[in-house]
């Protein structure tokens, strides 16, 4: 075979292959995308708005709004902890840490869910102790932010651990030799390190913490305009056949996608950061 | 003055150092010297406090400092591969050291720009300031690690591999460049280093480490033509050796005999060494048979490496590049005409 037969021959594989890519992409994440903001604006405009205006909608969003501004920072807290842990020291019982981590990405969030109200239920192992002292924890806000935390907490910290693990101890062993404390060290040599890889890991996790289902629609009770987040009254609007506004307010959360991507993107493409690089 | 007592160190099941004991004088340039894995960077890091010893103390002037900290020992490291910061600019870097002082203790921030500059004109970069590392060369990254060690004046210098990343001829100039800046600012510096030719150019004073213990502390000249064991004379300085049979002041290696002087204690099987240049050629062919089997010039020599006719030995040997090359096939004679003798079998 000649060199020239194999090029051609070797294009035609190529721009197969591209298109069996592109097509894929296309019907599995464009199509339901594109479909979801034409389902949504379907009824005009008006309609769009008015549904996002409801009430119920209103404090759907708050409160996902909510859920994410109390988890995220705990994550952030969480993840930066735990990476630098696993990544600047060695101790036993390390990879049992690290399994441990990765647990929320391989049990079901409705198993996730499920375990706190085995704990927190009006039947489970402090639901007494917890009604004797008036908190309610399972179908109300705080079992909504604790089954969102679970479910979100590797994110922070998978993103910085092989980050900070590539980049080693030496520049912190360096700023210690030159007379920095640990406090100072951190926020000096270490912080500035990582601070895209953790930027990348608050996005995730934000995008993951407004749109998890499974493991709040377990703990939630659905009672609108209290317990319900975005995900949830999508569910609920959609099961009451109100498709236009169900669209809505998912469109919305598509829209979070969107912006996370856009973020991500341009993080990467002004900075240079690419996933699980050093800069 | 330093010192080191009985320090011991282990990873796991593994023993990095036992038993380390050494004495470092104020002002001197001491060189560890050993293979990988010999625990030569493991005791630099002990020195530092960057590193705890299981066993042993620690002294800086009589005074222990085991129990204290990398920040408190105020000694000066230059790592490696230099860690330098690098999203600070080459000005910060070396000012970082200062600017990290609790606050009584800070100077102003001007006075802090102003000190990193001349350390920066110091290490022969002024002008560069603004750079960041990535901007910089290998000897310039290097200079730079250095400076910003020197910034917080430590009194001791300790420096890991410090021309390790560097091309041959850059490694040269930093090595002379390095023993001025030692002397002009009355330092006590520790380096470490896998290359012995480095260890003898630089240091006062060598230690040479196998497998986590001393084998030998010497000056250059000691170590090199006095080499207490036979691990440090095959580890400095290129050297062949034989199997041999001592009895008396003579050495047999199979049907040829070796004068030594003085005599070794023992009678028996040893370990003859000898440098390649410590070799004659004998022109009545009375001497070891050699079979040349490659030649290469090395300065005002040829080095010619060769099998011990009749054996499986391969030695090298320096003759005098004024004569004609030998070429391979030929078969020389030569006699050794300076060795010693050590209690263990050959290597190879």
């Amino acid at each position: 075979m000649s060199a020239a037969h194999v090029a051609r021959r070797s294009r035609g594989i190529r721009w197969a292959l591209i298109l069996a890519a592109v097509l894929f992409m296309a019907f599995f994440l464009v199509l339901p995308l594109v479909a979801v903001f034409a389902e949504a604006l379907a009824k005009g405009f008006g309609t769009y708005l008015a549904a996002l205006a409801d009430p119920d909608a209103l404090s759907a969003i708050k409160l996902t709004l909510l859920v994410a501004a109390i988890s995220v920072p705990l994550n952030v807290a969480f993840g930066v902890c735990a990476a630098w842990a696993v990544s600047k020291f060695d101790f036993r019982g390390k990879s049992v840490l690290l399994t441990l981590i990765d647990l929320p990405f391989s049990i079901s969030p409705v198993v996730a869910g499920l375990v706190y109200v085995l704990l927190f239920g009006a039947q489970g192992w402090f639901g007494p102790w917890l009604v004797d002292h008036g908190v309610r924890i399972i179908f109300a806000v705080p079992g909504i932010v604790l089954a969102t935390i679970l479910v979100t907490f590797p994110f922070v910290a998978r993103e910085l651990i092989p980050l900070m693990q590539e980049q080693g101890r030496v520049d912190e062993e360096a700023a210690l030799a030159l007379g920095a404390s640990g406090l100072r060290t951190f926020l000096r040599v270490t912080a500035p390190n990582i601070k895209w890889g953790l930027l990348y890991g608050v996005l995730l996790c934000n995008a993951r913490a407004m749109g998890e289902f499974g493991a709040v629609s377990v703990v939630s009770g659905h009672l609108r305009g209290l317990t319900n987040t975005m995900p949830l009254h999508v569910e609920i609007l959609y099961n009451e056949y109100n498709f236009a506004a169900a669209f809505a307010v998912a469109s919305l959360l598509a829209l979070l996608a969107l912006v996370t991507l856009a973020l991500k993107t341009s993080l990467e493409w002004k900075f240079g950061y690419s996933h699980g690089s050093a800069r | 003055m330093i010192g080191l007592h009985n320090i011991s160190k282990s990873f796991g099941d593994c023993a990095a150092l036992h038993a380390i004991d050494l004495t470092v004088r104020d002002g001197e340039f001491l060189a560890l010297l050993g293979p990988s894995g010999s625990g030569k960077t493991t005791l630099l890091r002990i020195i530092a406090g960057l590193a705890l010893p299981d066993e042993g103390r620690v002294h800086f002037n009589r005074e222990d400092v085991t129990e204290l900290r990398v920040a408190q020992r105020k000694v000066g490291f230059v790592f490696q591969q230099y860690a330098l910061f690098r999203h600070m600019s080459v000005l910060d870097n070396i000012g970082f050291g200062l600017s990290v002082r609790p606050r009584v203790r800070r100077p102003a921030q001007a006075k802090i720009r102003a000190r990193a500059r001349e350390l920066l004109d110091l290490v022969q970069l002024g002008g560069l300031g603004d750079r960041y590392p990535a901007q910089l060369s290998g000897g310039q990254q290097q200079r730079v690690a250095l400076a910003r060690a020197l910034a917080v004046e430590p009194q001791l210098l300790l420096l890991d591999e410090p021309f390790g990343a560097l091309d041959a001829k850059v490694r040269k100039e930093l090595r002379r460049w390095l023993r001025q800046l030692h002397e002009q600012m009355g330092l006590t510096s520790i380096f470490v280093t896998h290359d012995q030719e480095e260890a003898l150019e630089l240091a006062d004073r060598v230690v040479v480490l196998d497998r986590g213990a001393i084998e030998q502390i010497g000056t250059p000249e000691e170590v090199y033509m006095a080499p207490r064991s036979g691990f440090v004379s095959g580890f400095v300085g290129d050297s062949n050796s034989l199997p041999v049979t001592v009895r008396g002041d003579q050495a047999l290696f199979r049907n040829h005999t070796v004068a030594l002087s003085p005599p070794p204690l023992r009678d028996g099987p040893a370990r003859l060494d000898f440098r390649p240049h410590d070799v004659a050629l004998a022109a009545d062919g009375n001497g070891l048979p050699l079979e040349v089997s490659g030649i290469y010039r090395r300065g005002g020599n040829w080095r010619v490496e060769g099998r011990v006719a009749g054996s499986d030995r391969i030695v090298e040997l320096d003759i005098d590049a004024d004569g004609p090359a030998p070429q391979p096939g030929d078969r020389l004679a030569f006699t050794i005409t300076r060795s010693r003798v050590f209690a263990e079998e050959a290597a190879r």
